[in-house]
């Protein structure tokens, strides 16, 4: 799905088109936030691919990290918490020349939004959905999220949070997602990477990026990631190799795993509905202009 | 207007639809109007079913207030239905599975007892064939010719070709014959009428109209009684190209509509009472974002899970209020399949006009049975313009412009140089958001008022352009029905039966529930003298809303919330009451 001009029918062919960049809005995350390496991150890998910003739609829900949109120079769809998921394989559906990110929080993706978050990927949908994983509810400032620690302390848990985390990468190797990673927004260039290796990857690719929120969570700091995190790649992981994936996956404490967990081949659901081989369905025609022998079924 | 009713009833699991929707079209076929009732439990296997096909030589819109014909597949059937049967009524049944005599029935009635089980005997060891010989009998007794009924049958099985169709065609005739033998046709017994008619049901007519309308994109969650919306469109996805997806939950599906709506295809869900409130946050953002979405909302008995399987009118003030905050909205109440597949075409048309979702508010009784249509009725050729219309020039696109109308040029993911961002916060005419840096700054707090004012503005327009009231009947009747909805259909029947005793009535309808256009409104309640409004639920929602709107009062009420549809008498009874 990359450097597609196929996303309308007016899109000129052989003229050079804006790529993607910062739209004219600032980001109005807090200073040192950690969304703001990923939202470069997003930005370099979709320049680096080429593709026209017109035929880029970065989908989001609710949440510090679901204003991103804003602040790309693509379409965007900034919908309600939890819910960025399904806007997002819509837009696929209706018209698949599209390159689809959604872009979203923990709190967004693995709490309200976690039963989209198992469909989307067991149905391959071809997207790539980012998630920025700060392990606090940030934006109403610092209650307890689905990857809050065991035992952390914050305004909704004073006595320490009392459930196990998600663990978001197994979730997506059980839910079928043929493209897992993990990065962090302390390392843009090894998420460029990662990110634009999803847009490219034909399937759901999920990329959960420890996103470090400085005001409200003072476990998961840059510097607690910065001590633990390793690279996959430099650590002879094979991303073919489910098995090693899902231990890789369960890794956490001195050391914890950054990079390709896991990436296989499947077919997308788009390519699987038998309606979209006809072409994006918004250039397909409409009505029932003409057949009228529709009609006999009810005599 | 003569008519005549077959009631045919047993457990779940019998194939009493599958007899009862043959009848049906038996009468459809001889160019008479039909009515069937499908009337079932939330039951897979056992309880008790039935279907009733109500034909006549006028077009009856509702049940009916008798039966002339009982086919009972077991004794429970006559026990709650020998009493709907009319004077010269019959009760088929095989004294092999219970026995009945004529002093169990009423005065009037006669037994016909037919040997359902030795004719499938003949055929086969497998005991549902008993209702080959049992739909002959019915037929014969119905006046439906034989080989019509060989032709519905054969048809039915369709593609199940081998063995089983000839065992039926063979049962039927064998049942056929021995009610001829034992018999006579029942005195309200039709002749052929005309040309063939379409029988639909309201689903049907619903999915059916969204593809004319050019929908290309349906995702729904089941549920009773809006499933079928999902059968029919997924039964047909491939030939006409729209894609069909059973999404995880209510929630999902409609952020899909939104979704698949916003890239470009019209789109739309369906759902009950119970996955609409699922979905009411997202209604909303599709009202903000200015996303148009058709949602079909079919109701039945509430509250929470209710009654699954009943119908009522009970969801009207979760529809005018659904979602946090005011955003301008339509709800299209169509009362019978032919109207419902307009309404669908209307809702598109509104929704992509005025960049809102549109509701079609429907209900069990209307969804899930069966009426006909005359081919003339349905339209296919429904103007589909192309989505695409802002041109790609690069310029300065405001995707929030402020207009006279509150309506904005929409471009389309995939247009060079349009690019905005659609937000559910509040925001401003390019897309940017009001709701974090500059909320509360004054030049921002003036221009989110603009903002509403402009989606707000909206509501005169649709109001304008939605199918306003209705009149049905004499001008200078002394009373007016007042209805919405599948209501509609027993009301105009109960007119039939009170036109027939000298009663004239007449009737105001609302196929576009809300928003009213007040002068209108008033402007036809000046012509009526005395009113009567009849609503399937406990409150008067409609009464209520009418009040709320022009302050007009209708003191005299028929509110229904049994579960069960209106019938004609009970209306009759109650209009004459008031009048």
């Amino acid at each position: 799905m990359t450097g597609s001009s196929a996303a309308t029918p007016s899109a000129g062919i052989g003229t050079p088109l804006p790529t993607v960049g910062k739209s004219d809005t600032k980001p109005t995350w807090c200073p040192g936030c950690g969304d703001f390496g990923v939202v470069a991150a997003v930005e370099m890998a979709l320049k680096r691919l080429r593709i026209p910003s017109h035929d880029v739609v970065v989908v989001s829900g609710i949440g510090c990290s679901s204003n991103l949109p804003h602040f790309l120079s693509s379409y965007g769809f900034h919908g309600i918490h939890g819910r960025s998921l399904p806007v997002a394989e819509g837009i696929r559906w209706a018209n698949h020349g599209l390159t689809v990110l959604g872009t979203g929080g923990d709190g967004d993706g693995f709490g309200i939004g976690a039963g989209h978050f198992v469909h989307a990927m067991r149905r391959n949908v071809d997207l790539t959905y980012v998630t920025m994983d700060n392990q606090i509810y940030g934006l109403t400032t610092g209650q307890a999220s689905p990857t809050s620690t065991m035992g952390q302390k914050t305004k909704s848990t004073p006595n320490g949070v009392i459930e196990n985390p998600i663990d978001p990468i197994a979730l997506a190797l059980a839910s079928g997602a043929t493209y897992v990673a993990r990065g962090f927004s302390g390392d843009v260039k090894h998420l460029t990477d990662l990110v634009a290796n999803g847009i490219q990857h034909k399937g759901f690719a999920f990329v959960d990026v420890f996103s470090p929120c400085v005001t409200y969570n003072k476990i998961n700091t840059f510097d607690f990631f910065r001590q633990r995190v390793y690279k996959l790649e430099s650590a002879g992981h094979d991303p073919a190799d489910l098995v090693a994936a899902w231990q890789r996956s369960l890794e956490w404490g001195d050391k914890i795993p950054i990079g390709l967990f896991y990436r296989v081949d499947r077919p997308t659901y788009e390519e699987l509905e038998e309606v979209l081989s006809a072409g994006p369905l918004a250039f397909q025609p409409a009505g029932l202009h003409g057949k009228d022998a529709l009609l006999d079924e009810f005599v | 207007m003569s008519e005549i009713a077959v009631r045919v009833g047993g457990q779940a699991g019998d194939g009493i639809q599958s007899i009862g929707e043959s009848v049906a079209r038996c009468f459809s076929r001889m160019g008479l109007h039909v009515f069937g009732l499908n009337a079932y439990q939330s039951v897979i296997r056992g309880g008790h079913v039935w279907f009733q096909a109500r034909a006549s030589d006028g077009r009856p819109e509702s049940p009916g207030d008798g039966a002339d014909i009982l086919y009972a597949l077991d004794r429970s059937t006559v026990d709650i239905h020998a009493a709907a049967l009319r004077p010269g009524g019959t009760v088929v049944f095989d004294p092999e599975k219970f026995p009945l005599a004529p002093a169990d029935l009423p005065t009037g009635i006669s037994p016909l007892a037919v040997p359902t089980l030795e004719i499938a005997r003949k055929y086969t060891s497998q005991s549902i064939l008993q209702n080959g010989g049992g739909i002959g009998a019915t037929a014969f007794l119905a006046g439906i010719p034989l080989e019509l009924l060989h032709q519905v049958l054969t048809d039915s099985f369709g593609s199940k070709a081998g063995p089983v169709v000839d065992w039926n065609v063979g049962a039927s005739a064998d049942g056929y014959h021995f009610a001829e033998a034992h018999a006579g046709r029942n005195v309200r017994a039709l002749s052929p009428h005309g040309a063939p008619k379409l029988l639909m049901t309201g689903n049907q007519a619903i999915a059916l109209g969204a593809a004319a309308a050019g929908c290309k994109f349906l995702s729904q969650y089941p549920m009773t009684p809006a499933t079928s919306i999902m059968h029919w469109m997924a039964a047909h996805s491939t030939s006409l190209g729209v894609v069909v997806k059973q999404a995880e939950d209510e929630l999902a599906a409609i952020h899909m509509a939104i979704g698949a709506s916003f890239a470009g295809v019209r789109s739309m869900t369906a759902t009950s009472g119970g996955g609409f409130s699922l979905m009411v946050e997202a209604l909303g953002m599709a009202g903000m974002t200015e996303t148009p979405v058709v949602v079909v909302e079919s109701q039945r008995s509430g509250p929470s899970t209710g009654l699954p399987t009943k119908t009522e009118q009970g969801d009207l003030n979760l529809m005018l209020g659904a979602g946090q905050g005011e955003f301008p909205r339509a709800i299209l109440a169509p009362a019978t399949p032919a109207e419902a597949y307009r309404a669908m075409i209307d809702a598109f048309r509104l929704a992509e006009e005025w960049q809102t979702p549109i509701l079609v508010a429907s209900d069990l009784h209307l969804s899930e049975n069966y009426m006909t249509v005359d081919r003339t009725e349905i339209d296919l050729d429904v103007p589909v313009p192309s989505l695409f219309q802002v041109p790609s020039n690069g310029s300065a696109y405001l995707r929030y412009q402020f207009t006279d109308s509150g309506v904005s040029p929409r471009a389309i993911p995939g247009q060079p140089g349009l690019q905005f961002v659609a937000g559910s916060d509040e925001h401003d005419e390019r897309g940017h958001l009001i709701s974090d840096v500059r909320a509360g700054i004054p030049r921002w707090i003036s221009e989110r008022q603009r903002m509403m004012d402009k989606r707000m503005k909206k509501l005169a327009g649709i109001a304008a352009s939605a199918p306003g009231p209705v009149f049905e009947g004499p001008v200078d009747a002394p009373l007016t029905f007042v209805a919405w909805g599948s209501t509609v259909g027993a009301v105009r029947d109960a007119m039939t039966e009170l036109a027939s005793g000298g009663r004239t009535t007449n009737l105001l309808r609302f196929p576009t529930v809300y928003p009213l256009d007040g002068a209108k409104v008033l402007a036809a309640f000046a012509r009526t003298r005395n009113t009567l409004l009849v609503e399937g639920n406990y409150s008067g929602q409609f009464g209520r809303l009418l009040r709320a709107e022009t302050g007009i009062y209708l003191p005299n009420r028929l509110l229904k919330y049994d579960g069960e549809p209106f019938l004609p008498h009970e209306i009759v009874a109650r209009a004459l009451e008031v009048m």
